[in-house]
């Protein structure tokens, strides 16, 4: 594929990714994955030893699904919203129209309890390591890993990266 | 015996209450000089701090900078195996000397004037010690000897590492006392393989956390995932074992039958029995039997040590601030555990953790109380769910391990007495 279209396709995919996660439609969330997929979220400590620990590490879309069940119905936090910067995207094709992206970001995270209302803070910052597939014409997720160089979460992690 | 204290700084004004326990005052959240004084009498004081698991340093020469209390030390493995801890604070001009969070050398050199250190913190090496051309240099009376790290008595059992400034402190083994040692040897049945770490940064007291982790009464209220796929509730079997002291206890919940454990909950009317939601992909819970039910160990101070369906891990608290903590789980398993295993152990980690289905509320829990309470600190909390007594109880709805805290914590505080030896059911 040509390479300017393909980055077109992966930024574009980034982009709605990003926008999905920050206007809070997260029941849409699982729909960027193809299923079984990897999603996913590692303190960049654990990633620099070869730990396997992640904060959040799914292997399905059903557990994707779960994890927004979760947020809605059963989780408890205070509530927030979030501004996704992704930048210093690379991207690189495979074999088989499998495509390989790293890209870096950065999460600005605006509390919205009474006693914050209105305050925004950098609350993580790390890189995308993705892998992507073609299906039905369409940029799929088949692996994200989110490596989160700020692994001393904030609070804590209840909306996706 | 009543707890020697190596240092003490003089009492932050308290109205302590007689029944203490029971009412808690908010000053001891919001009061910085008693944050201070915590930091000399609890984490200084007569007790084991837990500073790392001796799985994060299996070879000679690996070292961990960590905390105790808010004092940054450095836990290292020696030429010969043995452990050490000492204060990390150059005793020439008080520089940090260890700059990283773990790493492996047998020296320890500090980056301001290169002053070095040996595994245990004795001072081996002072540059231009004598001068140069026969001008500057220390006084010939200069001792080496005299200008070594400020060391830590260390200690360990099962497996863990525990540091402290006392010279007072009874053995590790008398500290952690029989009914702790029992419910950890319940755990460490064999060599550990550390899984890796994740770090959560609490703005709230680190006492609301201490309390946090003593209590069962919120855990099917709060943690709501937690009810609704039945992995705990109230009406679960279980009860909290206290140390002799009540300041370390043991929270156990195992399951009775489901039918008697629904039955109750939607009696009570209570939200979190909502009806049951499927998960998409079960895997998720899918473990193995290895352990019969779940169990929240607390060691004063700072130690909690917990066992969810296959998750296993350490949780260390340190204090920040009088409003602040850092909390940083590490994750283990056994050596022996094959692929299957590790797998079951990773996917679980999603339970617990900054970001965990069934532990995330428990930060922001303490949080609310921080936000709320701001103005009132002559105002305090009630911690009557099963009496008022400091005991074991076998029942799930009790504050007896959060009472138990609190009466140590004052007895050390030095706002009361030593409390009388707990009852053991």
């Amino acid at each position: 594929m040509d390479k300017y279209l393909l980055r077109g396709a992966v930024e574009e995919l980034l982009a709605a990714y990003a926008q999905c996660l920050d206007t809070d439609k997260l029941e849409e969330w699982p729909d960027f994955f193809t299923d079984p997929c990897l999603y996913q979220v590692i303190p960049r400590e654990n990633d620099a030893q070869g730990l396997p620990i992640a904060l959040i590490y799914c292997d399905s879309r059903g557990m994707l699904r779960d994890r927004v069940v979760a947020h809605r119905q059963a989780n408890i936090y205070g509530p927030h919203a979030y501004r996704h910067l992704i930048s210093s995207v690379r991207v690189r094709e495979e074999s088989e129209g499998k495509v390989i992206v790293h890209a870096t970001y950065a999460v600005l995270r605006t509390l919205l309890d009474p006693v914050h209302y209105g305050r925004t803070e950098v609350y993580s910052a790390g890189e995308y390591r993705d892998v992507l597939v073609w299906v039905d014409g369409q940029l799929k997720v088949r692996e994200k890993t989110v490596v989160v160089d700020t692994c001393r979460i904030d609070s804590l992690l209840v909306t996706p990266l | 015996m009543p707890p020697a204290v190596d240092s003490i700084s003089p009492a932050p004004s308290i109205a302590w209450p007689r029944s203490e326990g029971v009412r808690v005052p908010y000053q001891v959240f919001l009061d910085p000089a008693i944050y201070a004084q915590e930091q000399d009498r609890i984490f200084r004081g007569p007790t084991w701090n837990y500073v790392a698991l001796e799985a994060e340093l299996p070879r000679p020469g690996d070292f961990k900078a960590t905390f105790v209390g808010d004092t940054p030390v450095v836990v290292t493995r020696d030429r010969t195996g043995d452990l050490h801890a000492f204060v990390n604070r150059c005793a020439h001009r008080g520089a940090l000397v260890c700059r990283e969070p773990r790493g492996n050398r047998l020296r320890h050199t500090c980056v301001y004037h290169q002053w070095t250190y040996d595994a245990q913190g004795n001072l081996v090496g002072v540059p231009f010690r004598s001068g140069i051309d026969g001008k500057g240099g220390y006084p010939p009376d200069f001792d080496p000897r005299q200008h070594g790290l400020h060391k830590l008595r260390v200690a360990t059992s099962h497996g863990l590492i525990f540091a402290s400034f006392a010279s007072t402190v009874e053995p590790l083994e008398e500290y952690l006392g029989p009914t702790m040692r029992q419910w950890l040897d319940r755990l460490f049945t064999r060599p550990i393989r550390l899984l890796g770490h994740t770090r959560q940064f609490v703005h709230a007291n680190w006492k609301l956390y201490a309390e946090n982790v003593r209590d069962p009464y919120h855990a099917s209220l709060l943690h709501l995932f937690h009810a609704t796929f039945g992995l705990y509730r109230s009406t679960q079997g279980g009860g909290v074992w206290l140390d002799r002291l009540g300041r370390h206890s043991v929270l156990h919940s195992y399951r009775r039958d489901a039918e008697t454990e629904a039955a109750a909950y939607q009696q009570a009317g209570l939200r979190s029995y909502q009806a049951q939601y499927t998960l998409a992909d079960p895997s998720l819970l899918a473990g193995r039997q290895e352990f019969p039910g779940l169990v929240i160990q607390t060691i004063f101070p700072s130690l909690v040590v917990q066992q969810i369906q296959n998750t296993l891990a350490v949780r260390q608290i340190l204090p920040k601030a009088v409003d602040a903590f850092e909390l940083i789980f590490t994750f283990f398993g056994y050596e022996d555990d094959d692929e299957e295993m590790l797998q079951i152990r990773r996917k679980q980690a999603n339970l617990v953790g900054p970001a965990g289905l069934i532990s995330m509320e428990d930060g922001h829990a303490t949080e609310i109380v921080q936000q709320a309470i701001v103005r009132d600190h002559a105002a305090s909390s009630l911690v009557e769910m099963g009496g008022r007594t400091v005991e074991d109880q076998e029942n799930l709805v009790t504050e007896t391990g959060i009472r138990g805290f609190w009466r140590y914590y004052g007895a050390l505080m030095g706002f009361t007495d030593l409390p009388t030896e707990v009852a053991h059911g």
